[in-house]
């Protein structure tokens, strides 16, 4: 028999998994509005209303609280949900008076209601120790870690405007841009296996993959191997994917960093990057609390200081970063400034002094 | 009976606290009598362990597939199998969810059964990349696993120097600053493209993200390749009852310090009758004043998409933002979508063509220079792709007359 072949069919037609009201009133919504953290009501050109409960999940979950979502999904809203980039499950009911049961069964289940509007929602995050190949850290439970300190933030609306955080567990960093973002950040050299190097590399590639061309072939106790120039090497681990002997991952000296107002959207300004504001943070499972320590005080701060609907990155753009550094009580150091390429725009080039 | 559980110290930290445990999900797997995947989750969970004690990943990858495709299962193999046998092969599939992650629960449920017969009973909805992440399962089940999700309607993602999994925003099904049809748009994409994506031959990734709006819930601008927009260009719609009514409720300074003067191109004036003047030829459709005042703003009708090229992470040179390619163009008609498939199209072709290998679209951009690019793929150069003109002197001009004529060709047409 020949071997079966796919059906390359795609991306499904989401129409059949959808919401019937948000399907009968596609593209024809009108407003809405937030009448209590962790909903959100849109009303139709129609006329005809929608309340989203929001609620945090595991993001890796067990078939079993997969199962019990849908539960919760069939006997409380119509047997439909949908999933936000952060994990956070959406159940959508379009009768008021199942609002408040549909939360307290999700609280009561653990699932905790919120992450709407201005508050600190799920931390987007990637694999880590569970999943990945190359992964200095473990984001799940970074991120289980966090959250359980931030719970209050996540299910009240008490930010000047919403905190995206993301974590990243190698510098590759596929969590992406965050209001704030915990990234491992590595502080030496690959160590090189060079007895593997031969057998398990292709070194071409690896020596094209270094960013600053830091790595050259080299013969080791008579095998072909690499070598690093570990005064240009900045310490990134992008050569560690194709070669898994340039061993980058370090449990003491692969750390943690800090950085902030990286921000996606185009709202009031341009989308920016997040910038380094705190690093040497040690890698310290299970539960990160130097970590936890950083973030809850720039959120203090940030929540102290800022106006409605700033962001973090538009609250230090206007108290400027010496204030930054004075109200978060962080270090500046040489390494804050920046010097990769493009590095001169970063540098203050005015008179415009905070005092 | 199963394997008896390694003990787990660290782990077991992570089971309080009122954020739900992926700990205590896995655990429950762990000891689910009987199942194909309780053994593999026992030692997953003494790996973790290991991992939490020692703080270094033991995952190597591999090559695993499916016949026919050439991507989308991420091969795992541990490198500490000797003690933890069980889950010595622990591979992940990466499926494309429904746009915007929409679901009834009788097809989560189907994942979960096929899931819970194959894999590890451990599903991530959904991974950074969009795909709904089966996490864990043997070399010998990831054909015919594959095979029943497949047979259910579902699609390998992307994975390699390929066209990814990409993501729309929830958008139109449910949010009224919607101003594209979200999920034809990344289905057109992904779909006309889908052999870029199980065959990868690229330099590198490519992936499609689609956002409704400006306020670009799906992060195009930074984390795709080609990030498509939806925006307007006629006047945004004003309610003067609703500004008074906004203005009656929350003040008159609440109204000036959170819109009026937070507008990036001071477009908006409060009047002294609290209604309010828009200048929509300085708005920049960021969206600002339409989030805080949902019910009295609104965008206009005349809706289409911009398109950037570029948005990108760290490797290899640095964070890059997607740049305008498409300020503005409609998306009515199937010649409308077909246009925006060919610019698809185009860029594909030409990164396949000019870019090294393992450079992204931004990274040749960067390199070969926007203009390049944008004669490459046959597209005009438009004042909005910049933020502002060169400031360096040190460029050829000969045929400045010439480009200065098809400038005015163009506004004449
Ligand atoms: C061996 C190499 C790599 C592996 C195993 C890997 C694995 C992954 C995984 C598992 C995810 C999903 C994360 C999650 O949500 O759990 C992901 C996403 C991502 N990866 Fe990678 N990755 C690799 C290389 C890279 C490289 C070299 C880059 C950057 C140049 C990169 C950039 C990203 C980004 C930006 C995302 C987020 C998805 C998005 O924005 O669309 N990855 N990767
Ligand atoms: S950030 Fe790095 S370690 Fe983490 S999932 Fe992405 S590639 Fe893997
Ligand atoms: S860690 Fe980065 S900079 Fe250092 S040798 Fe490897 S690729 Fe080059
Ligand atoms: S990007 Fe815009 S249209 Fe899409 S969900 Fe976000 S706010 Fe709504
Ligand atoms: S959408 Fe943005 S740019 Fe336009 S008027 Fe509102 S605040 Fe100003």
């Amino acid at each position: 028999m020949p071997p079966r072949m796919p059906i390359e069919s795609g991306v499904p037609d989401p129409f059949q998994y959808m919401h019937p009201t948000l399907a009968r009133n596609y593209g024809a919504w009108k407003y809405h509005e937030r009448p209590r953290p962790g909903v959100l009501c849109h009303t139709a050109d129609s006329g005809e209303k929608v309340w989203t409960i929001r609620a945090g999940t595991q993001r890796q979950m067990d078939v079993y609280t997969i199962r019990k979502l849908c539960t919760i999904a069939d006997d409380f809203a119509d047997g439909y949900v949908r999933f936000t980039i952060r994990s956070n499950i959406e159940f959508m009911i379009t009768d008021e008076s199942r609002v408040q049961p549909l939360v307290d069964k999700l609280v009561s289940e653990g699932f905790p209601v919120g992450g709407t509007g201005p508050s600190v929602t799920m931390i987007s995050h990637t694999q880590g120790w569970l999943h990945c190949d190359i992964p200095g850290t473990d984001a799940s439970g970074v991120v289980k870690s966090l959250m359980d300190e931030l719970h209050e933030e996540f299910i009240n609306e008490n930010m000047p405007n919403r905190v995206h955080m993301t974590t990243s567990c190698c510098q590759i960093n596929c969590g992406g841009q965050g209001d704030i973002a915990i990234n491992i950040q590595h502080t030496k050299p690959p160590k090189i296996n060079h007895n593997l190097v031969a057998n398990v590399c292709e070194r071409p590639t690896v020596v094209a993959r270094c960013p600053v061309a830091a790595i050259r072939p080299a013969v080791v106790n008579g095998k072909p191997s690499l070598e690093v120039d570990e005064k240009k090497c900045v310490c990134c681990g992008a050569c560690f994917p194709p070669c898994p002997p340039m061993q980058i991952n370090d449990p003491e000296h692969s750390k943690i960093a800090i950085w902030v107002g990286g921000n996606q959207s185009n709202a009031r300004s341009k989308p920016t990057f997040h910038k380094l504001v705190a690093a040497g943070l040690p890698n310290n499972p299970p539960r990160w609390p130097e970590v936890a320590a950083v973030v809850k005080n720039i959120l203090r701060v940030y929540k102290e200081d800022a106006k409605d609907w700033e962001r973090i990155g538009d609250w230090v753009e206007r108290i400027g970063w010496p204030r930054f550094f004075e109200l978060t009580e962080l270090p500046f150091t040489k390494y804050h400034v920046d010097n990769w390429r493009g590095a001169r725009n970063s540098l203050n080039a005015s008179a415009h002094i905070h005092f | 009976m199963g394997k008896p559980m390694h003990n787990t110290p660290m782990l077991d930290e992570l089971e309080s606290g009122p954020w739900p445990s992926f700990i205590t999900g896995i655990k429950r797997l762990a000891k689910d009598e009987g199942k194909p995947y309780q053994n593999m989750m026992v030692d997953l969970l003494g790996q973790l362990e290991h991992s939490y004690n020692t703080r270094k990943g033991y995952w190597k990858g591999g090559t695993v597939g499916v016949i026919g495709y050439g991507g989308g299962v991420i091969p795992r193999f541990s490198e500490v199998a000797k003690n933890y046998p069980e889950s010595k092969e622990f591979h992940t599939l990466r499926i494309m969810p429904p746009p915007g992650m929409h679901y009834n629960t009788k097809l989560l449920r189907d994942f979960c059964d096929v899931w819970e017969k194959y894999g590890s009973g451990l599903i991530a909805l959904h991974g950074q990349s969009g795909d709904i992440m089966l996490q864990g399962t043997t070399t010998d089940n990831i054909q015919p696993c594959f095979d029943e999700l497949n047979e259910m309607g579902f699609d390998m993602g992307g994975a390699g120097p390929a066209v990814r999994t990409g993501m729309s925003c929830v958008g139109a099904a449910r949010c009224e600053q919607s101003c594209a049809n979200e999920q034809k748009v990344l289905r057109m994409l992904v779909n006309t493209y889908i052999d870029d994506m199980h065959r990868p031959a690229l330099p590198y990734k490519f992936k499609f993200k689609v956002s409704g709006c400006p306020n670009d819930c799906m992060q195009s601008i930074t984390r795709a390749d080609m990030a498509v927009i939806g925006t307007w260009r006629d006047d945004m719609k004003v309610n003067q009852a609703e500004v008074k009514t906004f203005i009656a409720d929350k003040g008159r300074k609440y109204v000036v310090d959170n819109v009026v003067s937070r507008c990036p191109t001071n477009a908006l004036s409060l009047n002294d009758d609290d209604t309010l003047d828009v200048d929509n030829r300085s708005c920049v459709r960021c969206m600002h004043c339409i989030n805080v005042m949902t019910k009295a703003l609104a965008t206009g009708d005349d809706k289409g998409v911009t398109v950037l090229i570029g948005g990108k992470r760290t490797l290899k040179i640095g964070d890059l933002m997607g740049t305008v390619i498409v300020p503005f163009m409609k998306l009515d008609t199937e010649e409308d979508y077909e246009q925006l498939n060919e610019i698809a199209g185009n860029t594909i072709d030409f990164f396949a063509e000019n870019a090294l290998e393992h450079e992204r679209t931004g990274e040749m951009i960067e390199r070969i220079g926007l203009v390049n690019f944008i004669e490459g793929i046959g597209l005009e150069v438009d004042p909005n792709m910049i933020s502002q003109p060169r400031q360096s002197s040190y460029i050829r001009m000969d045929d400045w007359d010439e480009e200065a004529k098809k400038w005015q060709d163009r506004k004449a047409a």
